[in-house]
């Protein structure tokens, strides 16, 4: 019988991994990819906890479905964001955009 | 035989394999495709869940429309980019650490925790018509919400990704 405790475990790995993706990966995109790994992972706690929590509904579904919508709208925008990036820095990678910093 | 269990592996198995080979990986493109295969383990877990309408949701939204538009956005800027063998190792230390002190923390919680036991018996009926009815009942104004936050993020990606003319 598979519990809440290995669901919530998977999740935990699976966000951990995108954190580490986020924080050590130099291309933009990858960058952008982990951070959707992270909200999948999210997304697996609500599943589970949609099932198995106290109150098992479908409250959790709903909720993901809306993490859903707003994950496809950050992906576009920073997408279109890096590649107007792109366009006028020429770099796709996050330890050269350091306008700011200069 | 309990397949629940031997399902849970495989797909879980899948999810976290694709994660690690998108760390490990040297060619963004086969970053991107890695993920595929992570997002496409999460759908089987959520229809392990019962959660049938996210699981092909998530199959269309994020195998399909995240990962090709990710893969657009990698030939649209260097297409062969590589990664670099880690240059920093104090900076990948320190996110490996960091990493690995948040799961050893979210793993003790987890472990010490007494949840609730979940019942067996299914959760609804017909998942699809339960959901539709939810969204379109309760959640309506939210919904609502969430098509006009689609609309305003594809306007603003078109009028963002747009070549200026030139004065």
């Amino acid at each position: 019988m598979v519990n809440l405790a290995s669901y919530l475990t998977v999740s935990a790995l699976l966000f951990c991994l995108g954190l580490f993706g986020v924080l050590t990966k130099r291309n933009a995109v990858i960058v952008l990819l982990s951070i959707e790994l992270m909200l999948n992972a999210v997304n697996l706690n609500l599943v589970a906890f949609s099932k198995f929590g106290a109150f098992p509904g479908l409250d959790g579904q709903v909720l993901t479905l809306f993490s859903l919508t707003v994950a496809a709208a950050e992906a576009s925008v920073g997408l279109a964001i890096l590649i107007t990036l792109f366009r006028n820095r020429g770099t796709a990678e996050v330890n050269e955009m350091d306008m700011m910093k200069r | 035989m309990d397949w629940t269990l031997v399902f849970f592996f495989v797909f879980a198995l899948i999810a976290l394999g694709g994660a690690l080979y998108m760390l490990n990986l040297q060619k963004v493109v086969h970053m991107a495709v890695a993920l595929a295969f992570t997002f496409f383990g999460l759908a089987g877990l959520y229809v392990l869940l019962e959660a049938e309408f996210i699981a092909f949701a998530q199959i269309m939204v994020y195998s399909g429309a995240i990962t090709i538009l990710m893969l657009y956005g990698i030939m649209m800027t260097r297409h062969d980019a590589e990664e670099a063998p880690l240059r920093r190792p104090v900076h990948t230390a320190l996110a490996f650490i960091g990493a690995l002190g948040l799961f050893g923390f979210l793993f003790y919680g987890i472990m010490t925790t007494p949840w609730p036991g979940g019942s067996t018996e299914p959760l609804v009926e017909d998942n699809v018509r339960e959901l539709g009815l939810a969204l379109f009942n309760e959640y309506v104004i939210p919904f609502e919400l969430a098509a006009i936050l689609l609309l305003v993020a594809l306007v603003g990606a078109v009028v963002l990704a747009k070549r200026e003319v030139e004065d």
